[in-house]
């Protein structure tokens, strides 16, 4: 049961990222793009809309012991920003701002996106690994 | 800048869906709907009980564009096809995302609505450095690469 839901919560995150053109790198660009001439603000609309569900369910999780598949809710994480999470926001950014490609559009868009597409995924696959073997003692 | 209301409709009718999806898995599976965690968790050497759970997840996430791209029409994916930047974003991103813990999704849809310090200091880190980055290739190129 939790595979199913977790297949069909993937298949309506790909969907959304298709319908609100996200899977576009060039569409992601033109956010980022500020000195195009041509900003285009869809991003944050995508991403308020997104925000709107998942307020209204860390509500409701705030009232439930558990899931309704048993389990525990994710704990808040303790303590504040720190050098490690900000120097992966700033990684992050670099590869984001160079191509336009996150890791949700970069897997919705690897079966349709062509070689471009499947290069990245398996670079970002190449990064998890270093970050793997090199940071974790796994 | 240019504004169009139908794609602003669009973005925020499939941000819906992308937010419904995120409560989903955190009503019923209690998991934050993170890909990057959910992707990077796929090629961990643990082997945990979630592990069919994540690959479910990501073969939906596949899936429906394809299924989308046969049965409506094909979606316009307009991405740069220089090899080296593509790898050394894809570098960046994947290292990033897992040194940071996390990328738009989770940190932006899951963590913002949930008011964690820690994602906003991430968003707003990761979103100003795409910018600078994105906005400084075109100075200098002229175009994207």
């Amino acid at each position: 049961m939790r595979r199913l839901i977790a297949g069909i919560a993937g298949a309506v995150f790909g969907f959304g990222l298709v319908l609100s053109d996200m899977i576009d790198p060039d569409r992601v660009l033109a956010f980022l793009t500020l000195n195009s001439g041509k900003w285009d603000p869809t991003l944050a609309f995508v991403m308020g809309g997104a925000i709107l569900p998942m307020l209204l369910a860390w509500r409701i999780s705030a009232q439930r012991e558990q899931p309704f598949l048993g389990g525990e809710f994710p704990p808040r994480p303790t303590g504040g920003p720190d050098r490690k999470l900000m120097a992966g926001a700033i990684l992050f950014g670099i590869g984001w701002g160079v191509i336009g490609l996150c890791p949700g559009p970069a897997l919705a868009g690897l079966l349709i996106g062509g070689w471009p597409v499947a290069l990245f995924v398996a670079a970002a696959f190449g990064g998890m690994a270093l970050y793997q073997y090199q940071f974790t003692r796994a | 800048m240019e504004f169009i209301l139908g794609d602003a409709i669009k973005g925020l009718v499939g941000g819906l869906l992308i937010g419904c999806s995120a409560a989903i898995l955190l009503l019923a599976n209690g998991r934050i709907a993170g890909i990057s965690g959910i992707a990077g968790a796929l090629i961990t050497k643990s082997a945990t009980k979630l592990r069919f759970e994540n690959l479910a997840f990501v073969l939906g996430l596949i899936t429906a564009p394809l299924a989308y791209s046969v049965l409506i029409e094909q979606p316009e994916i307009g991405v740069s096809t220089n090899p080296i930047m593509l790898v050394f974003a894809g570098l960046c991103v994947g290292l990033g995302t897992r040194l940071g813990s996390g990328c738009t999704s989770g940190h932006g849809v899951c963590g913002l609505s949930r008011f964690s310090p820690r994602s906003l200091a991430s968003v707003l880190t990761f979103v100003g450095t795409a910018m600078l980055v994105a906005s400084g290739v075109r100075m200098i190129t002229g175009a994207p690469v």
